[in-house]
């Protein structure tokens, strides 16, 4: 169901950067101006999709827009590779989302974003810079062809490290090689943010831990509605439970168990192994399926 | 008139609900309940005493006329009825079906003295479904105030409460989190105990009154409640968004795949029809043997779920016995025909995983009820050396809720010890024209409770903003006079009310 007032959400920009990656623009001039660093969004793609949860990318007061950077991997994301193209309408958009990531009075701050988690990254270290903190930017792809937001990284920190791990650019390994190259040369750092899969945060947090550096990573478990309702997106924090919709998305990397993260992450991948396979099936079949929005 | 009735005048028997067989019913979604046909309610109608005493009416929290509106089903004048229970009552389909009433209108009943009481829910649900099949509504003309008005939450304290304040003449905007409005009603509240039609049909009235619902907006996040107030123009402003957040037990196990809060089951199955996966994208990945701990209302509805997903068993775990079993006793009935089984007086201790940390069991105690405690009831103690294991493959948490943290994050709302949100007896908050009402004010209660407090709250809304209550609908054959409410028209700061 729209909305009374007749809004929709319309992509307004769509730009791919690999065969799995792609960037969208979406209207939404409230939670432009709202949003904050560090908060989420919901997205369904149509009436009978799924509500996904993505991390927010950017969003830009003047323009109204917010901003997100998508991976096709499940049947929902690559649908919306599919479909998602400037234009076209997303049936809902929520947000934003969970409380905005801590900015504050560290001097020097080392921002590391690894795959998908380039994206979310970007907008804390832009506001640690805006705070007047010396941002140190360390950024993981698979190769030089998954590259993106260089430009933009390079606007707000003050040194930037590329990692790949073919060697394609950049420093060849993975973000830890580029923390510890970064930690070297500056051993006054006095805090850290890393975003991407979990096992890249989790290493993150045991580049940082016996270095006691304060660590902040964004968790994106499996939820419903993200507003503190089903629980789906329980999280382990040291001794305690906390969702990660109302409570996080940010949290003390040393205190969280990555480990049950990773395993509660799996909890759907039967069906979703299943909605992919019948997807793939009726798209090779050509089965007529309209572009977006209402399907009944 | 006829001769006056008395208790042994009357039918004595309470004519039976029409339901769906036990056995088909527990494998599909349709309703359990089928309501009464129009022989059926005749009947029942006349065991109403029309007693002058009307302990229903009192025992109703939101105050129906109930025996007037009996009377005219007796009478035949169907419309009649609908008219006297949309006076107090926008959502009679809704309130028949889920309203607790053994403990309410139906618990006081007179003729309940001596025999069964009469049945007022399932004669409001009777109502409310022909004017549904009939499309009947009760709209007034309304004379706007001007005033602007904002609802945070579309369950049904907040569709109560726009109600109230869309007949009030004041311009009502509703803001929902979730892509559809109804709250609980839609994401809780399965389909064969409230189908989601019946819930869109009292949505459309409410937009019919000129009530705008603004759904993928989470106050608080979006915009504060404070900038509602001093920035959106908004004269007064509601909040009813429910308890939320589920609670767990914290016992070993619960972070395994298989365990999941009731409020995620329901809301995958019933609001993102995770039941028709992989037509729709949500899934849910129900369990062949279910245990759902707790023996709330709540608790039976995911008991009857996991069996209508195609569990094999489902099993209900109360530490208690089920003499304190919160639920109605017409829910855990309705399980226990449909094949639920009970654990009464059992207590989990552990939930048991196995190596892809998946729930392969669940290790339990016996209990044995001691001594009373603070509630009255009497004290659960475990036995002993009486660890047992059910083998199961989902555990669902139906233990009830926490406040949700949102609104606290987000505002300065003066909250209390546990989080929920202070009012005084006129449900105003601790900012100047801000109340709030339902389960976010209380903890976890009823629908109808709910209702009650979204309709008090309009009340001091209205007092508030200087609008003298008026939510009655009058019958066209009413006087021209009358129906502008026996005071001048040109009166000013009054709602104005007459059929359109």
């Amino acid at each position: 169901m729209s909305p009374d007032s007749g809004e929709s959400f319309e992509i307004v920009a769509r730009e791919d950067y690999s065969d799995v990656t792609f960037m969208l623009d979406i209207r939404h001039p409230a939670m432009a101006r709202a949003a904050k660093a560090g908060q989420f969004v919901i997205v369904m793609e149509h009436a009978q999709g799924e509500r996904i949860p993505l991390t927010l990318a950017d969003f830009d007061p003047a323009r109204g827009t917010i901003t997100l950077v998508i991976q096709a991997v499940g049947k929902t994301t690559r649908e919306m590779q599919r479909n998602c193209l400037a234009g076209t309408t997303l049936h809902a958009v929520v947000g934003p989302m969970g409380i905005p990531s801590h900015v504050g009075s560290a001097g020097k701050v080392l921002c590391v974003g690894g795959g998908l988690g380039v994206a979310p990254v970007f907008p804390q270290a832009r506001a640690h810079a805006r705070n007047g903190a010396t941002v140190i930017g360390v950024l993981g792809f698979r190769n030089r062809d998954a590259m993106f937001w260089e430009d933009r990284f390079r606007g707000v920190c003050d040194e930037l490290i590329v990692c790949t791990d073919d060697g394609s650019a950049g420093l060849k390994g993975l973000v830890t090689r580029g923390m510890e190259q970064a930690l070297a040369a500056h051993p006054d750092i006095d805090e850290c943010i890393a975003i991407g899969p979990p096992v890249m945060m989790k290493a993150c947090a045991e580049v940082t831990r016996p270095r006691r550096i304060r660590t902040v990573v964004s968790l994106n478990p499996v939820m419903v509605d993200g507003t503190g309702m089903c629980g789906g997106c329980r999280v382990k924090i040291g001794e305690g439970v906390k969702f990660a919709c109302v409570d996080g998305p940010d949290f003390d990397a040393h205190e969280v168990d990555f480990d049950d993260l990773m395993a509660r992450l799996a909890r759907f991948r039967p069906a979703e192994g299943e909605a992919l396979r019948k997807w793939e099936e009726s798209c090779r079949l050509g089965a007529a399926q309209p572009a977006s929005g209402e399907r009944y | 008139m006829a001769k006056k009735k008395t208790i042994r005048t009357i039918p004595q028997a309470r004519t039976p609900m029409p339901e769906q067989a036990p056995r088909a019913r527990a494998r599909n979604f349709g309703e359990v309940a089928c309501g009464y046909t129009l022989e059926n309610a005749l009947v029942e109608a006349e065991r109403c005493l029309q007693c002058p005493d009307q302990p229903c009416v009192r025992g109703c929290p939101v105050g129906i006329d109930i025996p007037s509106f009996i009377a005219k089903i007796a009478e035949r004048n169907h419309r009649g009825a609908y008219d006297v229970i949309t006076d107090t009552n926008l959502l009679p389909a809704v309130c028949g079906r889920v309203c607790p009433q053994e403990s309410q209108c139906e618990g006081v009943c007179t003729v309940g003295d001596t025999l069964e009481p009469v049945a007022i829910g399932r004669l409001e649900r009777f109502v409310g479904d022909m004017a549904i099949r009939e499309g009947w509504i009760n709209l007034p003309y309304v004379e706007p105030t001007g005033f602007r008005v904002g609802i945070v939450g579309s369950g049904p304290a907040g569709m109560a409460c726009a109600a109230d304040m869309a007949k009030a003449g004041c311009e009502v905007v509703v803001y929902e989190a979730l892509h559809e409005p109804g709250g609980v009603l839609k994401y809780g509240i399965p389909d064969f105990r409230l189908p989601n039609e019946v819930i869109d049909v009292e949505i459309d009235k409410l937009r019919r009154l000129g009530v705008r619902f603004e759904c993928n907006t989470l106050v608080g996040r979006l915009f504060t409640i404070e900038q509602m107030i001093a920035e959106m123009g908004f004269d007064a402003v509601f909040i009813g968004t429910g308890a939320g957040y589920p609670s767990f037990m914290g016992i070993p196990g619960e972070s395994l795949n298989g365990v999941l809060s009731a409020n995620e089951l329901l809301t995958r199955c019933n609001l993102m029809r995770a039941r028709d996966f992989p037509s729709f994208d949500t899934p849910l990945m129900p369990g062949r043997r279910v245990v759902v701990i707790g023996a709330g209302n709540t608790a039976m509805d995911a008991l009857r779920v996991s069996l209508r997903l195609g569990a094999e068993q489902a099993i209900c775990v109360y530490r208690r016995s089920r003499a304190e079993a919160p639920a109605r006793a017409e829910e855990i009935h309705h399980a226990g025909e449909e094949g639920v089984a009970f654990r009464w007086l059992t207590s989990p201790v552990e939930v048991l995983g196995d190596a892809q940390k998946r729930v392969r069991g669940l290790r339990c105690q016996a209990m044995e009820l001691g001594e009373p405690d603070a509630s009255g009831r009497r004290r659960p103690v475990p036995v002993p050396g009486s660890e047992f294991e059910i083998e199961c493959d989902s555990v669902v948490y139906a233990i009830g809720t926490n406040a949700n943290p949102i609104v606290g994050q987000t505002s300065k709302l003066r909250l209390d010890r546990r989080g929920y949100i202070e009012t005084d007896d006129d449900l105003a908050t601790s900012i100047l024209g801000v109340y709030a009402g339902g389960d976010i004010v209380t903890g976890a209660a009823t629908v109808i409770e709910a209702m009650g407090a979204g309709r008090r709250a309009a009340r001091s809304m209205k007092a508030y903003l200087g609008l003298r209550d008026s939510d009655v609908v009058f019958a066209e054959s009413a006087p021209y006079e009358a129906r502008r409410f026996g005071f001048p028209p040109g009166e000013r700061g009054h709602a104005r009310l007459r059929l359109a």
